[in-house]
């Protein structure tokens, strides 16, 4: 039960001005409404989709299960060593 | 305004034009292309209309345009296309195009007559000449020692000789007097024509034949035939007559050939002669042909555009009603409200070109009929508005999906195909053709699989944004993971643990996993655990099921703005309430059910709310439904909070009163309206009756009433019907259509697979392989892997997420809101039918 404080508001405030701020900036024009449909459309559904998939990860119920040879590769490429 | 949320708000006018400006009116009309004319004479048969002496003038000079474009394209001579559009010419002007078509036309008709019968006799010349000089061998073979004698020549074919030989005895040893025939036939038809000769003649011919080696023009179809010259000896006129008929039969022209050497020779330099007068003669007619076409080939593509919009505006013309007077004409046409002012300009301007004084008047008319549905796309969103108006045209100021579609088509081809190198390869394609947009659109390409592209190269677009935008979520590039932010499990297994189990799997409860999740996308480390798939899967069918909702609860609100455009309030009651509660109380609730458990589960200490308790979403949804108990294992709570059970019984049955709602509730407000007008009428009618006092009124009054009953309980019936349909499709689609976005999960699984297998199988194989053999192993690995990524994981699989998509926008979006019953407005606009010309001749 845990999320970064950072990670969530960064990416909800980045969504936010393109879905919430830019419509406003929107010049006037033919297609003033469309260009604020597809902000506020685009804003929405790249935000809901990147919620879901953080939120599904917060609380895993399943660790990966990964083979000892790719265990130990993670161990030298990631930087941790593995202790005898 | 001009958005695309609703189609252009249109009215019907009426259009007063004097007689003498209404040619240049219409044109300018033609132009702007924002008016649809309607056909005020249905009934008069096309042959029967005011101007149909100019349209069959403009068909017949269209008509000699495409023969000359034809013998243009036959000569192979670059037509001009400036692009340039140059206005419709004055009705004067006509008489002066069809003079020069005229005279262009029955020139070039000329001259290819000329030409024809010149090389008619050029070919009649060089057969005549082939004959001569192959006829020359035989004879001289025949002179060397009688013929008769010589036909002895054992490499002969015997039975000629034999025969030939018999004959000879039977004459007496005379030496024998032969006729012969010689002339040309098409080379395939040899062997039939010898075997015809033989059996006719029962062998008592004699053919000698040789090929012509070069092709010979054939003058009518203009192809390259190869004759064979023949020769034809025999004896006697009855055989004569014989073998005449078979050349006729064959179509074998047969040339005078004399007997004497000297003669032949003679005619041999005169035939020579003559051939060279003849090729000069061709060679200037030839020339005068192509400096006609090439004079002609500058001006064609104008002349065209000229005609086309001539026969245009008489064609419009003819839509009209000619007033008593006979001084005006009378057109009504459907205009969008916001341009009326623009077409009042326009018809001034052809006011004044025409030189007339009276303006035209335009007239705003009442009717009830249903305008036409127009939406002013630019180039950008007309593909999204053609992929909606594929599914039926908007009814009449009906909310438009296009301008959402702009959006959701694209995020969910993604969630499909979320690939970020594949959604790369798409968007640099598709960003191509939008870069190169105008040196592509002028090439005009028939090639209809690359037009499809090229007109939805905006929806490629996005569609490959997208799909880079979800395949950095999937962590997914070429089915290979990114690690930006660095994993955020790690593993602390001892070496020794490692050496003994092949695999482990790490526990989210402890040091392994860092508590908080990977910031944007997925873990990198999934993509090489073995156990991908059950993670993964939990979680895009969550997805799946979570942007469907979304999706439908969006579609049924879209509905909410149709009814306050439309002033249909009782709908918003009757229909939209109930909908969204039995949405919202169902299935966004089971939505709400997977973050709880995305919040409240997981590798907690407290086993009540650890994986071991975790519970099956959809079961809890089943069984909310089904009004039964999950069983539960012993520790775990059945709920996941404090009064679940009750809430979700309160739901459900919420939810389940909303069926009889949307049911019974509209047919009987429209049951309630019509009495109410029938007590108001009935009332009105026996009022009217007492003020009379007649006994005729009071009698012709009831009936009346009871006419107009029956008609109502078929219509009432016809309305619970209806509702009854609507109620049933609506509930049941809700389920079905909410399973039906599972196709989410599973296309964007199969994706993700075939593009792992791929990699497995294809280029991990070259990419293992050592030394410099390895090297090529590689280039031949990478190349099979590049053409099947882009051949089957891009095209096709794009393809069919595509489709996928487009049901789900058609099905399972629109069916909430959209009704589809328009007919699209088709304005009178020169540059359509320009293009439409075009593209039907280039076929």
């Amino acid at each position: 039960m845990s999320a970064s404080p950072v990670a969530v508001l960064v990416f909800t405030i980045l969504w936010g001005v393109v879905g919430i701020v830019l419509p406003f900036l929107v010049p006037k024009g033919p297609n003033r409404g469309i260009l604020q449909a597809i902000l506020i459309l685009t804003a929405a559904t790249c935000w809901l989709f990147w919620l879901c998939c953080y939120m599904a990860q917060m609380n895993p119920l399943i660790g990966p299960k990964l083979e000892n040879t790719t265990l130990l590769l993670i161990a030298r490429e990631w930087g941790k060593e593995v202790t005898s | 305004m001009g958005s695309l949320f609703r189609s252009e708000e249109m009215t019907l006018c009426q259009l007063f034009l004097q007689s003498e400006a209404a040619y240049a009116c219409v044109s300018e009309l033609g132009e702007l292309g924002l008016v649809q004319f309607r056909d005020l004479n249905p009934d008069v048969n096309a042959f029967q209309r005011k101007f149909v002496n100019e349209v069959r003038r403009c068909d017949e000079m269209e008509r000699k345009l495409r023969y000359l474009e034809k013998e243009i394209k036959k000569d192979g001579i670059p037509m001009l296309d400036t692009g340039e559009n140059p206005e419709a010419p004055q009705p004067r002007e006509m008489i002066d195009l069809e003079a020069t078509f005229e005279k262009l036309e029955n020139e070039l008709r000329e001259v290819n007559q000329n030409a024809e019968a010149l090389k008619r006799n050029f070919l009649e010349l060089t057969e005549l000449k082939h004959i001569l000089r192959k006829t020359q061998v035989f004879f001289e073979e025949a002179e060397h020692g009688g013929v008769v004698s010589q036909m002895a020549d054992p490499s002969r074919e015997e039975e000629q000789v034999t025969l030939l030989g018999e004959e000879g005895l039977r004459a007496g040893g005379q030496a024998l007097k032969l006729g012969f025939v010689a002339g040309v036939i098409l080379r395939e038809r040899i062997p039939a024509f010898e075997r015809m000769l033989w059996r006719a003649c029962r062998g008592n011919v004699f053919l000698r034949q040789a090929e012509i080696e070069s092709p010979l023009e054939d003058p009518s179809s203009s192809d390259q035939v190869y004759k064979s010259v023949f020769i034809i000896f025999f004896q006697g006129d009855q055989l004569k007559t014989r073998v005449k008929k078979i050349c006729e039969g064959f179509r074998a022209t047969l040339y005078p050939c004399p007997e004497a050497p000297a003669d032949r020779r003679q005619m041999a330099m005169g035939v020579t002669t003559r051939i060279e007068d003849l090729n000069t003669v061709l060679g200037q007619t030839q020339d005068h042909r192509h400096r006609v076409l090439v004079a002609a080939a500058k001006n064609i593509k104008n002349w065209f555009v000229k005609v086309r919009k001539i026969k245009a505006i008489y064609h419009t013309l003819n839509l009209f009603n000619l007033d008593v007077t006979q001084k005006c004409l009378i057109a009504e046409c459907w205009v969008p409200v916001l341009d009326i002012e623009t077409i009042q300009l326009a018809l001034r301007r052809g006011t004044e070109r025409s030189g007339s004084s009276v303006p035209p008047i335009l007239n705003r008319m009442q009717t009830f009929e249903d305008p036409p549905t127009y939406n002013r796309t630019n180039k950008f969103t007309k593909g999204f508005q053609a992929l909606i108006d594929a599914y039926g045209v908007a009814s009449y100021r009906e909310m438009n999906p296009a301008p959402y579609t702009i959006i959701t088509f694209p995020f969910l081809f993604a969630v499909m195909f979320g690939d970020s190198g594949h959604g790369l390869l798409m968007f640099l394609f598709a960003g191509w053709m939008v870069l190169k947009e105008k040196p592509l659109a002028a090439q005009k390409s028939d090639n209809e699989i690359w037009n499809i592209f090229f007109a939805g190269r905006y929806i490629v677009f996005l569609m490959g944004l997208f799909s880079i935008y979800t395949g950095l979520i999937y962590n997914d590039v070429f089915s290979k993971s990114l690690n930006i932010f660095g994993s955020y499990w790690s593993s602390n297994y001892n070496i020794s643990t490692l050496q003994h189990s092949s695999v482990l799997q790490l526990n989210p409860n402890s040091t392994d996993f860092n508590q908080t999740p990977y910031p944007f996308g997925m873990d990198p480390v999934w993509q090489l655990a073995e156990n991908k798939i059950i993670f993964f899967n939990s979680y895009k069918m969550k997805i799946s099921i979570i942007i469907g909702i979304i999706h439908m609860l969006f579609g049924v609100s879209v509905g909410l703005w149709n009814y306050l455009y439309f002033k249909k309030i009782e709908n918003i009651f009757a229909l939209f309430i109930p909908q969204v509660i039995f949405l919202v109380f169902l299935f966004l609730y089971m939505v709400i059910l997977m973050f709880i458990k995305w919040v409240k589960y997981g590798p907690a200490s407290d086993i009540k709310y650890s994986s071991y308790c975790a519970p099956s979403v959809l079961i809890t949804f089943i069984n909310m439904i089904l009004f039964k108990d999950t069983p539960q294992v012993k520790g775990c709570d059945e709920w996941m909070y404090a009064g679940q059970g009750v809430l979700q019984k309160l739901l459900v049955i919420i939810a389940l009163l909303c069926v009889p709602w949307m049911l019974i509730v509209k047919p009987v407000m429209i049951m309630r309206s019509n009495k109410r007008q029938h007590y108001q009428l009935n009332n009105h009618g026996t009022e009217n009756g007492d003020v009379e006092g007649a006994p005729g009124a009071a009698a012709a009054n009831p009936p009346a009433p009871q006419g107009g009953h029956g008609e109502e309980e078929e219509e009432m019936s016809e309305v619970w019907i209806h509702q009854g349909i609507h109620t049933i499709e609506y509930v049941l689609g809700s389920v079905s259509h909410t399973a039906s976005y599972l196709r989410l999960w599973a296309l964007s699984l199969a994706h993700a697979q075939l593009s792992e297998v791929l990699w497995d199988m294809v280029l991990r194989r070259g990419l293992a392989q050592e030394g410099y053999v390895g090297g090529i192993i590689l280039w031949a690995a990478f190349a099979v892997w590049a053409v099947l990524t882009v051949g089957i994981l891009v095209l096709m699989e794009g393809l069919s997420a595509f489709l996928h998509t487009l049901r789900l926008h058609w099905v399972e979006f629109q069916s909430k809101f959209y009704t589809g019953l328009g007919y699209s407005f088709t304005p009178f606009s020169f540059e359509i039918i320009l293009d439409t010309a075009q593209a039907t001749t280039e076929d």
